[in-house]
């Protein structure tokens, strides 16, 4: 029997494909399409302490295989969002990781806080890496001095055994170092990677096209880039669990991500072009690993590491 | 279940016919029971490209009208102005070739319970789902009067069959290569007084839908309005195609044109608010 169950921390998962924090809506908008159940987990949009309108539009530019997005984080808040938004995803039975993001250290533990005494939650993701913030210098996870403070005032707060995934981004020279900061924080595992900062033009009026100029880059066109950022912090920190993501469109993209070392991948952008994109990718991605002779998940899990001489692998 | 995408079903549509009309292409599917599930206002979700397609997101279409013929034989129809490298893919597919369509998506034009005189008013291509529109109006009871506007002739659509339902039509071309020489807004308020309307049912480019609004909110009438944003998914996840609304509470929020829309009260739009946030949005810092 393949095993293809896996863990983040303490937190464990039936199965290693989820949505992608702000990919997902509030899982109605999904569950038409197919049972929230069949999800390794939903990850939440990322939720912060107030209602937050988002940016103006236009927000979006397709882009050759992706997009460019400034949603600028639109949400309800915290206290809606759990009193509105989590009894119904418990009452569906979904494996559920909330995802949170503040604008300062201080909502981070704030948000912690809130979060300590909420139950039916799998595991918290820490979004210290939007790209769609007014100052580029409020992207915690664009240094390790800031992306620690972030880190440890989650950890200070939460308590218990919820496991903390610390969302970082591309966007930085050397994301060994900020990944060694976060674990050092008190992160239990890593997701990688979020958004690339990117820009369209529009030729015809001659001015950025997203009201927000800049936007977050997703799709096919970052995966390379969420492969090589998985695999240098794979390979920094091998025993820290890594969620993948960027890109990932099909079995053989998840597979991909996770022969870099990551342990589950989540599914963005391919869900706007196909609402059951997850659950194809899930079913190809059994496929895959069955095909390649592995008898579960986790040994696969950064495979493109080994070392094989026979082989001639630098 | 939700209420949300509630009768919203992905399938494999088979082209049926792609016939040029003018400057847009008439494209007929095969949906099986969507037909009967889908009202006029209601849009699809098509993939465009192919399998292996840089094009990563779906692209929308308010359906013109659909056959309601059992579960093999429902009928969708829509109107696509090839005018970007996905909807120019659509329009090159031939019949037989199959989509995946996603359908009915967003809310629908209301009905009156009670016989009203209805103003259609539609520019370019947006005339299309009028015509349905029309059909249901007519058949509770309705007048039905109709403008349709566009910059040439060439950009009106007005299918024969489709101008039999309406009482009246008026086309304005602001080249004057058919019909009156100017805009809609030009002949609203003539036609308005002449007919006593009731109320307006719009759809096509923002700026019109505005410059209707001005007219309805000042002569007191209600508008129903079928908004146009850029989309990236359709399904309500994306959180790209929103704009200012007013709630009944009065209140502004960011909603989505693909859940709450694409009809809504005209009234209760915050129009002309591209590149900023209104004051006083809910969640605006």
């Amino acid at each position: 029997m393949f095993n293809f169950r896996t863990s983040l921390g303490q937190a464990e998962f039936q199965n290693p494909v989820f949505t992608a924090s702000g990919c997902a809506g509030s899982g109605k908008e999904l569950s038409q399409f197919f049972d929230l159940t069949e999800l390794g987990a939903i990850v939440t949009k990322s939720i912060m302490l107030k209602p937050r309108s988002g940016r103006a539009t236009p927000r979006m530019a397709e882009t050759p295989s992706g997009m460019l997005n400034s949603i600028g984080l639109q949400g309800p808040g915290i206290d809606l969002f759990l009193e509105k938004d989590i009894p119904w995803l418990r009452e569906q039975g979904a494996t559920i990781v909330v995802s949170i993001a503040g604008e300062s250290v201080e909502d981070y533990a704030v948000l912690a806080r809130k979060m300590r005494a909420v139950s039916g939650i799998s595991a918290l993701e820490v979004n210290i890496s939007c790209p769609n913030v007014e100052n580029r210098g409020q992207v915690f996870a664009c240094h390790p001095a800031t992306a620690r403070a972030a880190i440890e005032a989650v950890r200070r707060n939460i308590g218990g055994e919820l496991p903390i995934i610390a969302k970082l981004t591309p966007d930085v020279t050397n994301i060994v170092e900020i990944a060694e900061e976060v674990v050092a924080a008190g992160a239990d595992g890593l997701a990688l990677i979020n958004t690339v900062l990117g820009m369209v033009i529009d030729t015809n009026t001659m001015r950025p096209k997203l009201a927000g100029k800049t936007g977050g880059l997703s799709g096919p066109a970052i995966r390379p880039v969420a492969v090589r950022a998985i695999y240098q912090v794979h390979q920094a920190l091998p025993h820290v669990k890594i969620l993948g993501m960027g890109g990932v469109a099909s079995g053989r993209d998840a597979f991909e991500l996770i022969l870099a070392g990551a342990s589950a991948v989540s599914v963005g952008t391919a869900t706007f072009g196909n609402p059951t994109a997850v659950i194809k990718i899930k079913e190809e991605l059994q496929e895959q690993l069955i095909s390649h002779g592995f008898d579960s998940l986790r040994e696969a899990v950064g495979y493109a590491h080994r070392r094989d001489t026979n082989e001639g692998e630098l | 279940m939700t209420g949300i995408n509630k009768s919203a079903t992905q399938v494999w549509a088979e082209i049926i016919s792609n016939k040029k009309v003018g400057a847009y292409h008439h494209i007929v599917f095969s949906v099986g029971e969507i037909a009967s599930s889908a009202k006029p206002g209601n849009f699809v979700a098509i993939a465009v490209g192919g399998e292996s397609s840089s094009m990563v997101l779906r692209r929308a279409f308010a359906i013109y009208r659909t056959f309601d013929r059992g579960a093999s034989g429902g009928l969708l129809e829509i109107v696509v102005a090839p005018h970007g490298a996905g909807s120019t893919w659509l329009t090159n597919q031939n019949a037989g070739f199959k989509v995946d369509l996603i359908a009915p998506l967003g809310t629908a034009f209301g009905i009156p319970t009670e016989p009203v005189r209805a103003l259609l008013v539609g520019g370019g291509y947006g005339s299309a789902p009028l015509f349905g529109l029309s059909e249901v109006l007519k058949n509770r009871g309705c007048r039905v009067d109709m403008v349709l506007g566009a910059s040439t002739a060439m950009k009106i659509y007005a299918p024969l069959d489709g101008k039999r339902s309406v009482s009246s039509l008026t086309v304005t071309t602001e080249d004057g290569t058919t019909g009156i020489t100017g805009k809609v807004t030009d002949v609203l308020p003539g036609i308005i007084a002449a007919n006593e309307i009731d109320i307006i049912y719009s759809c096509g480019p923002m700026g019109m839908l505005e410059a209707i609004n001005n007219i309805s909110a000042e002569l007191g009438i209600m508008h129903q309005c079928a908004i146009e944003e850029a989309m990236a998914c359709g399904i309500g996840v994306c959180m790209t195609c929103v704009l200012p609304i007013k709630g009944e509470d009065g209140q502004v929020r960011m909603l989505r044109s693909c859940i709450d829309g694409p009809v809504v009260d005209g009234e209760s739009v915050i129009w002309n608010s591209k590149r900023s946030i209104p004051e006083g949005t809910w969640g605006a810092n």
